[in-house]
């Protein structure tokens, strides 16, 4: 006897425990099979670049901090390279060191959240992701102590930063370097040689290098599909081009590969933290930059390797004090592209893994 | 008609080890059994939410419920006033009836368990000659109760739910069904108590493929991580109880947490040499270490649970039918020969051949028989 099937429409979100925000997923369902999948998004749109329109220069570094609320720090430096680029205005060196460590430090709190939360998402019940925080929670500690914010910090300046770092925080600072590697290979035993996640996350959701470019992937995405490319390297700014370190990747492209891609970085950050408090000379935080800020007419495009990706901000100036117009390209966005080739065949299962693997922040998502 | 004070009361202070038949009159033991059974899973449950609550939250760098009370023991008492008085409500479209007796039909084979289970020598509500049998006929009726839930309540994530619980439950239902014959082998009978008083030494030492077997099946059964699919919460949110509140889902909490209790009281029982322990003559003294050994299976249980990520549906099939089954029968197979060839052999032979062909085993099944790492096509 032949029994009729059919297949069925499961919605995910935009409450739901794994989509990371207000993301929404309207999967249909063949059993446990994903036939085809609708993403929807939107549901945190603030209006952020039309806002800008609306603002000062300066004023419009706030709204950066809450593009991706995860990696602030970044932000605000994609967009301070931005509008520099655009006024022509020269950083003094001692603040290009602090924005690296800061945009490092970013880079690992946000790696250590996405692994977390990736943990999460196959079912490991809180616990990776609460020692993940308690690593994030040192390096909110250094923030704070830096310029008093835990989440938005609102930290740098267009041509510096806002203040100069306090003298503890560099002790407190090679503290933490030291004690990082430790931690990450303890939760290295207790994930990367575990049978279940092994299983759970090996030869899932592969990404092939071609893809990967065609969907203009960015960050440890691209880099687990097994392409070099990263801004830090491929375009220098601010001061990369004074340190050494590796940009790890992978051949493969499955969830795995893309777990193992941010623990390497988190590696390398470490490394590059370390040259740059060894390398940090005295002098201005501050370029000399005019009060009311107006750049030359014309445009900008300034960008940076964020932690999820290439951030980019596109500034047109027409000679008045507010942008003409911004736009942002956001790294969470675009790494969402593949999404739906990638679940279309996998169990509702996998596919919480692999949007786990992408690493998305739907502040940026939504702008 | 026995009395309380005269007759039950001495029996219990005065001899420790009670009669197969203790409150002497088949009414009051019934009774007064019954009583205590309900009185024992409510407070366990109660016991193990506490418990479970602030060990996981030791694995997670947290300190846990410590507000409730002294040291957050009165949490697990709020929470239910709390989830009791919540509204009851029934989803427009759900089947009414069944939404209704979907928590009566998972709670009450949950606690019918315990009818067999032995808290002293012979303490038990109805001491059956075929105890173990019963125990498997009845705890997988529970599973009705859920596949109940997912069904009538008219929501997709529990019923992608209920589909899961009815594969994995009744896949997992045979290799435990055998791992429990290799404790039967050696014990000789079907009868709960009688399989304590049997153990010599604990079974977990004769048959330790067999516990692993009924540990990693019984945490199938038990829905418990990294078998925990049916409420997913990453995938289908709660699973099949996503439609429930007020008494009803507390009913299907106390389900989960009784079927944790009853898991662990039967490891204790099969495996672990129930009741038994040193100076298990003296009164009371029984229970406590039955009590002892319950929550140290159920902290192996929550050690799991804090550490392990969740399997997919088919790599829980799979491990099922591909590793559990067949180490199950190869079990059955060595615990048979031994039984029937060797009955005069010490059994500490036995405990050493055992613990070195379970290993064997494993190892065998973990490096060379992987049944987890292939891609399995839809």
């Amino acid at each position: 006897m032949a029994l009729k099937t059919e297949t069925f429409l499961v919605n995910a979100g935009p409450q739901h425990p794994s989509t990371h925000g207000v993301f929404r997923m309207r999967f249909i369902l063949d059993g446990e099979v994903i036939q085809d999948v609708e993403p929807v998004f939107g549901y945190l749109h603030r209006g952020i670049e039309k806002l800008a329109e609306g603002l000062t220069y300066s004023q419009d570094m706030v709204f950066t901090d809450r593009l991706d609320y995860l990696a602030s720090m970044t932000n605000n430096q994609a967009y301070a390279v931005a509008v520099e680029k655009l006024a022509g205005i020269q950083v003094p060196e001692r603040a290009e060191y602090l924005r690296v460590i800061m945009a490092e430090l970013m880079r690992i709190s946000s790696h250590l959240m996405g692994v977390g939360f990736l943990t999460n998402d196959i079912g490991a019940f809180l616990t990776p992701l609460l020692y993940m925080y308690r690593e994030r929670e040192k390096i909110l500690d250094l923030f704070d102590m830096v310029c008093g914010q835990r989440l938005t910090y609102n930290y740098m300046r267009i041509g510096g930063v806002s203040q100069d770092i306090p003298e503890e925080f560099l002790p407190a600072l090679k503290k933490f370097t030291d004690t990082l590697p430790r931690f990450i290979e303890e939760y290295e035993q207790l994930l990367a040689t575990n049978e279940i996640l092994l299983v759970r996350t090996k030869n899932v959701g592969i990404l092939t290098k071609e893809a990967a470019i065609n969907y203009s992937t960015a960050g440890p995405v691209l880099r687990a599909s097994g392409v070099k490319w990263d801004i830090r390297k491929a375009e220098p700014y601010s001061v990369y081009n004074r340190f050494n370190f590796e940009i790890p990747t992978a051949t493969k492209g499955d969830v795995y590969d893309r777990y193992r891609i941010k623990i390497e970085e988190m590696k390398q950050s470490i490394i590059i933290i370390k040259q740059a408090m060894e390398q940090l000379p005295q002098g201005e935080i501050q370029a000399k930059v005019p009060k009311v800020l107006r750049p030359p007419k014309g445009e900008a495009y300034g960008r940076i390797e964020g932690p999820k990706g290439e951030l980019g901000f596109y500034l047109v100036s027409d000679g008045a004090t507010n942008p003409y117009r911004l736009h942002i390209r956001p790294p969470s966005l675009l790494n969402l592209t593949p999404l739906r080739e990638l679940v279309i065949g996998v169990k509702i299962a996998d596919a919480m893994a692999i949007f786990g693997s992408i690493d998305i922040c739907m502040g940026e998502v939504d702008r | 008609m026995p009395t309380f004070t005269h007759n039950i009361l001495p029996t219990v202070l005065n001899t420790g080890i009670l009669a197969p038949d203790w409150p002497a009159g088949f009414w009051s033991h019934m009774i007064i059994f019954v009583v205590i059974l309900f009185l024992f899973v409510i407070f366990m449950a109660m016991g193990f939410i506490y418990f479970e609550r602030r060990v996981i939250s030791r694995f997670q760098i947290r300190i846990g419920p410590n507000r409730v009370g002294p040291f957050g023991l009165f949490q697990p008492v709020a929470d239910v006033i709390k989830i009791l008085i919540k509204e009851d409500i029934v989803p427009l479209n759900a089947d009414k009836l069944i939404h209704l007796l979907a928590p009566v039909a998972a709670i009450v084979p949950a606690i019918m368990v315990f009818a067999v289970i032995p808290f002293q020598n012979g303490a038990a509500l109805a001491n059956l000659n075929i105890g173990i049998l019963y125990i498997v006929a009845i705890s997988s009726v529970s599973v009705v109760g859920m596949v109940m839930a997912g069904w009538g309540s008219n929501n997709k994530y529990a019923l992608v739910s209920a589909m899961r619980v009815i594969a994995q439950v009744v896949s997992y239902e045979i290799p435990l069904a055998l791992a429990i014959i290799g404790v039967v082998l050696f014990a000789g009978t079907l009868s709960m108590n009688g399989i304590v008083l049997a153990q010599k030494i604990p079974y977990i030492l004769l048959q330790p493929l067999g516990f692993l077997i009924y540990f990693l099946g019984s945490m199938a059964e038990i829905n418990r991580t990294p078998f925990d699919l049916l409420e997913a919460e990453g995938e289908i949110v709660a699973g099949y109880n996503i439609e429930y509140s007020g008494f009803k889902f507390a009913l299907f909490y106390l389900t989960e947490y009784t079927e944790a209790i009853a898991v662990s009281t039967i490891i204790t029982t099969l495996y672990l040499s129930g009741w038994r322990g040193p100076f298990d003559s003296l009164p009371v003294l029984p229970v406590i270490w039955f009590l002892i050994k319950v929550f140290a299976v159920f902290a192996v249980i929550i050690w799991v649970r804090a550490t392990l990520p969740r399997l997919r549906i088919d790599q829980v099939m799979g491990f099922a039918w591909k590793c559990l089954l067949p180490l199950a029968l190869i079990n059955l197979l060595i615990t048979g020969a031994q039984v029937v060839f060797w009955p005069n052999v010490s059994q500490w032979v036995f405990v050493g051949v055992n613990i070195v062909l379970a290993g064997v085993l494993i190892i065998l099944f973990s490096r060379f028989f992987r049944t987890t790492g292939d891609k399995i096509e839809a």
